[in-house]
């Protein structure tokens, strides 16, 4: 080690503290120690609750691979510093070892406050803060039908989906009058806490918790009997405390360093304590009596001590801003500024909207010229504008309310990004501005994912995406670069456009649709897209030979190529119900024909294996069986998965089965911008998983609940509620006038999911048009679909019956022979396609096929 | 061999529905024969190349959408393989994507009664 070697150590490897690190790496003449209490080194906590949802440890990782094996770091795991001797300048850590610094970083962070209730130590009595406590909740979670969050703030909340999400019956205690006290008013908190009773969660405000004691239940259904001071009880499994956090300054306390009356290690402007040597940062610091709870400013404090240590330093601390936005059980909230009006003289405008479920408050300035701060609840679309010019001081349109008004048709509200000044903080997660945005687009990052990648924005809490997007529009709007959404080379239109010119100019082919609205010969982009708009205007028979040559093979052929070259079959089994015989024909069809079967995630059983000369036989076998085509090949309505329902499950309170084929039969073969999915619960157990389909229905007490634009695949979404409580007709009604919605509108290969995200207004706007009928066209809509379910017919059906379609289906046109590059082996009992090794190993010394 | 016994037959003209491709067996070989129509209605002429997809390792190519798309040499007519979608030059075999996905073309001709026939290698 050289003498101008400065010996930093950095105490909590957490996300402020890692941060730190990021910073400092490869800054030369360093050498850092990290001492990281836990067992591993440092983890997304922002994203914590994303445990539950399947991602692990390794997923939540902050750490880059290899980051530790720099030179001038040594990470040391499961290394709790336990004191810190300021005059010899030694950390001493748990089992005695003293550790010499030069510098010293207190990054130690906060732990969950456990109000002193008697009984909280009890068995099933937990904390949010760690991986150990996710694993722990889940530990508890499997093995309780109750769970109860002590504490309605924003974690508190997310800590109830959690439990919701595991399927408990899941309460909210909370000592205020309301939910999420410090960033939603009266009214807002009013209207959230309505929103999530709604979702099954049950809110108990103004409640005191005195004692936990034993429920008396056996097992489970009332492990802990809560006792509150109003005298009632509630009875629970298992208790997640999440009442705020306290800082970690136990190590300032022993070590003399100066603290607030309330705990936190004082900090000036330069994170320094008390002691220069010795910095703090993150949420164990305490500014100018306060303590910042966000990640945020936490990474403010982090580069700020970096720049320090490099001796770039220039700026200062000044405060952070705690504007929040969230999804809270499914809920937007967003709180901005000074949101609960504690500004001598600030006005308010208000807007509550109580059947759509919004509320909207803005405070402004006493002059009604600057905004101070904002709630929105339910509908939080307009928080990156909102935050935007708040932050900047931009002044407000004469009339402030139709910043929250909802919008008028064709009237443009909000702020345009263009009045943003170069300086204005577009993601405060990673610092990146709107001038730093800029200089990337101008650099050559003129993709989102490019944009992202090099600016670093959107890519943490994701908040500010819709305001990173904006400005990469409207610069490469200036810049001349046209964002186009054209099809293709060939057509000038986006699938939409081409949509209603194709409806309106009445073109019943490819050729009469590229001759007049497009130009050359087209390509294996268009082709299908116009053969599926075709599809969806005229339900023309895809078989038509005019159609031919622009079907996708998988349309052509009626199946899904594979691999090697050979097809599955899928036939339609409507809800996931089938009788024994059907079965059997499928297994006797399987093995008349060597198929491979395997049951799928959307409750029915494909044949895979099958030669393009086989599937005429095989179809014909299963058609004469009563069997149809299950459209697996088309973007087309899958299947309509379903539980058993309130026939056979004793929760169920509607027949899901029956509904469930009702809607497969009602939409097979529906033509569409790609696949759409669809499912039905009986009831809100949700077992058939609807939530996670384009269209999904889950059975209430009075009706159907109608959820879409879900997704599952690459980037999960869950649907979102358009409809309560309908009954039957209503619920087939508003999925009629929404599938043809989204038909008509979607863009080529976009999911409902991507759909609606993409569709201005996004759910509020679908709900304009199919419910309220704001554009007039749902006659329209349910005429269109009533045309489509009247033309339905089984595409095999009428393939195996028409000998001009049948001809297609041989491998040679000149010879009978299969092809002998598709070859099986067995595995498990059944076929498997040959790999190219095997192939090969067979094969050695002929000429390649 | 006669250059007369090279020829194999395909199939008529007819047999191939406009702007698709068919199989053909040509020796031990597979040859997959496309017949373009332009938007217009005229013929625009035959082609042949391997039915052998280099990407995929399959017999697929004769089952893939015919396009034309704009490059850097001007438009070309293509097909696009249906497993992974690679596009390849129906006149030269060239694969767009990547070279090392390009196939082999064959000699095909059609004579005036319409009769398809591939010249074995
Ligand atoms: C479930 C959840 C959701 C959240 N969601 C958001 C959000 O959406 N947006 C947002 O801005 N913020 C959110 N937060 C808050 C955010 O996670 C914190 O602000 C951030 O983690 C603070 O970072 P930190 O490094 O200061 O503390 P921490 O991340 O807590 O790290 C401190 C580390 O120091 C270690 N340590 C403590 N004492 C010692 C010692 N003596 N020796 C060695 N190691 C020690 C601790 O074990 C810990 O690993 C959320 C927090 C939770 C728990
Ligand atoms: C009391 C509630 C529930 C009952 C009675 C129930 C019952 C069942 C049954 C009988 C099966 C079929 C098992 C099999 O295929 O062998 C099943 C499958 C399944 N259940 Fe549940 N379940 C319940 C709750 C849930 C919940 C809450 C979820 C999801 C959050 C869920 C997700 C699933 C999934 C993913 C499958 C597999 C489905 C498939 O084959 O695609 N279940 N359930
Ligand atoms: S969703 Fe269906 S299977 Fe699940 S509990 Fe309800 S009725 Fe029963
Ligand atoms: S998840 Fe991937 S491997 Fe599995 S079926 Fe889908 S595309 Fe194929
Ligand atoms: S503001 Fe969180 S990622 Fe940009």
């Amino acid at each position: 080690m050289t003498d101008t070697t400065l010996r930093l150590v950095v105490i909590g490897n957490g996300m402020v503290g890692h941060k730190l690190l990021e910073e400092l790496a490869g800054t030369p003449g360093l050498d850092i120690t990290v001492l990281c209490e836990e067992p591993r080194p440092a983890y997304d906590r922002v994203h914590l609750s994303e445990f539950f949802g399947g991602k692990t440890a390794e997923d939540l990782s902050l750490v880059a691979p290899g980051f530790f094996e720099q030179p001038g770091f040594t990470l040391r795991l499961d290394a709790k510093a336990v004191d810190i001797d300021r005059t010899t300048r030694q950390v001493v850590l748990a089992d005695g070892e003293r550790l010499p610094y030069d510098r010293l970083v207190l990054a130690t962070g906060s732990y969950p406050f456990v109000p002193a209730v008697t009984g909280r130590d009890r068995d099933g009595c937990l904390v949010y803060r760690t991986i150990e406590d996710l694993e722990a909740m889940r530990h508890w979670g499997a093995k309780s039908r109750i769970g109860v969050v002590i504490g309605g703030g924003l974690l508190g909340l997310e800590c109830a989906k959690a439990l919701k999400d595991m399927g408990l019956e899941t309460h909210v205690v909370e000592f205020a009058p309301r939910l999420m006290t410090v960033q939603v008013d009266d009214m807002g908190g009013r209207l959230l806490r309505r929103k999530i009773e709604a979702l099954g969660v049950a809110v108990h405000t103004g409640r005191n918790t005195l004692e936990i004691t034993d429920g008396g239940g056996v097992g489970v259904g009332g492990r802990h009997a809560m006792k509150f001071a109003d005298g009632s009880q509630l009875l629970t499994d298992m208790i997640v405390f999440s009442a705020g956090i306290r800082p970690r300054d136990e190590l300032a306390r022993t070590a003399g360093l100066i603290r607030g009356e309330r705990g936190g290690i004082l900090i000036d402007n330069q994170c320094k304590t008390s002691d220069p040597d010795i910095w703090a940062i993150g949420e164990c610091a305490l500014w100018q009596g306060k303590i910042f709870g966000l990640v945020a400013p936490g990474y403010d404090m982090a580069r700020l001590v970096a720049a320090q240590i490099k001796g770039t330093a220039k700026a200062e601390f000044t405060g952070a801003d705690m504007s929040t936005k969230l999804k809270l059980l499914g809920v937007d909230v967003a709180s901005i500024g000074d949101a609960q009006g504690a500004t001598p003289g600030s006005l308010n405008y208000l807007f509550s909207d109580d059947v759509a479920g919004v509320y909207k408050k803005l405070v402004v300035s006493a002059d009604a010229k600057t905004l101070l701060g904002a709630v929105l609840v339910g509908d939080a679309d307009d928080y990156g504008s909102l935050l935007q010019m708040a932050l900047n001081g931009i002044p407000l349109p004469a009339q402030p309310e139709s910043l929250i008004l909802p919008s008028v048709e064709g009237g443009a509200k909000g702020l345009g990004v263009d009045l943003l000044p170069a300086s204005a903080s577009i993601c405060s997660c990673n610092n990146v501005s709107k001038g730093d945005l800029c200089a990337a687009i101008e650099g050559g990052a003129t993709s989102l994912g490019a944009l992202k990648k090099c600016t670093k924005a959107a890519t943490s809490c994701g908040g500010c995406l819709p305001l990173v997007k904006q400005v990469l529009d409207a610069e490469l709007k200036k810049s001349g670069v046209l964002v186009l959404n054209h099809l293709c080379e060939h057509f000038a239109h986006s699938r939409q456009e081409l949509f209603h010119l194709v409806k309106l100019g009445g073109q019943k082919s490819f050729d009469d649709v590229i001759l007049a609205h497009g130009k050359g010969r087209g390509c294996d982009i268009c082709k299908p897209a116009v053969a599926s708009i075709l599809a969806s205007c005229w339900n023309e028979h895809v078989l038509k030979p005019k159609h031919a040559a622009v079907q996708d093979t998988n349309d052509y052929f009626l199946a899904n190529i594979q691999k090697d070259g050979t097809y599955s079959v899928v036939p339609r089994i409507p809800g996931g119900e089938i009788t024994p015989d059907k079965l059997i024909v499928i297994g006797q069809v399987a093995k008349d024909y060597g198929l491979y079967t395997k049951i799928t995630g959307g409750q029915r059983i494909d044949l895979f294996g099958a030669r393009v000369e086989q599937l005429p036989a095989i179809w014909g076998a299963l058609v004469a069986a009563g069997f149809e085509s299950g459209h697996a090949y088309g973007k087309s309505l899958r299947t309509v998965k379903s539980c058993v329902g309130s026939t056979w499950c004793r929760y169920g309170v509607q027949d899901s089965v029956t509904m469930a084929i009702r809607i497969e039969e009602r939409y097979r073969g529906l033509r569409s911008p790609h696949k759409i999915k669809m499912a039905v619960s009986g009831c809100t157990r949700e077992c058939a998983e609807a939530q996670s389909k384009d269209v999904g229905v889950i059975a209430t007490e009075k009706g159907w609940n109608l959820y879409v634009a879900g997704n599952g695949g690459m980037k999960p979404r869950h649907a979102e509620l358009l409809a309560a409580d309908v009954d039957d007709e209503t619920l087939i009604k508003l999925i009629d006038r929404f599938l043809m919605f989204y038909i008509r509108t979607g863009d080529r290969l976009q999911r409902t999911a991507t759909w609606i995200e993409n569709l201005e207004g996004g759910l509020s706007y679908v709900k304009k048009v199919v419910i309220d009928d704001s554009l007039g066209l749902c006659a329209e809509l349910e005429a269109d679909m009533a045309q489509q379910v009247a033309t339905y017919e089984c595409e095999w059906k009428r393939a195996i019956t028409t000998p001009e379609t049948l001809k297609r289906f041989r491998h040679f046109v000149n010879a009978a022979d299969a092809d002998s590059n598709i070859q099986f082996v067995d595995e498990r009992g059944q076929i498997r396609p040959k790999s190219a090794l095997e192939k090969r190993a067979v094969a050695a010394g002929e000429v390649t096929p | 061999m006669t250059d007369a016994a090279r020829w194999t037959f395909v199939c008529h003209r007819d047999d191939i529905v406009p702007n698709t491709g068919v199989a053909a067996k040509v020796g031990a070989a597979q040859v997959a024969v496309f017949r373009v129509v332009a938007p217009d209605g005229t013929e625009d002429g035959i082609f042949a190349i391997d039915n052998f997809d280099v990407r995929a390792q399959a017999n697929v190519l004769s089952r893939g959408l015919i396009g034309e798309l704009t490059t850097e040499q001007g438009p070309v007519l293509v097909v696009a393989s249906p497993i992974y979608k690679n596009h390849l030059c129906l006149k030269t075999g060239r694969c767009l994507e990547d070279e090392a996905w390009s196939v082999k073309t064959w000699a095909v001709r059609c004579g005036d009664d319409g009769t398809i026939m591939v010249r074995g290698s």
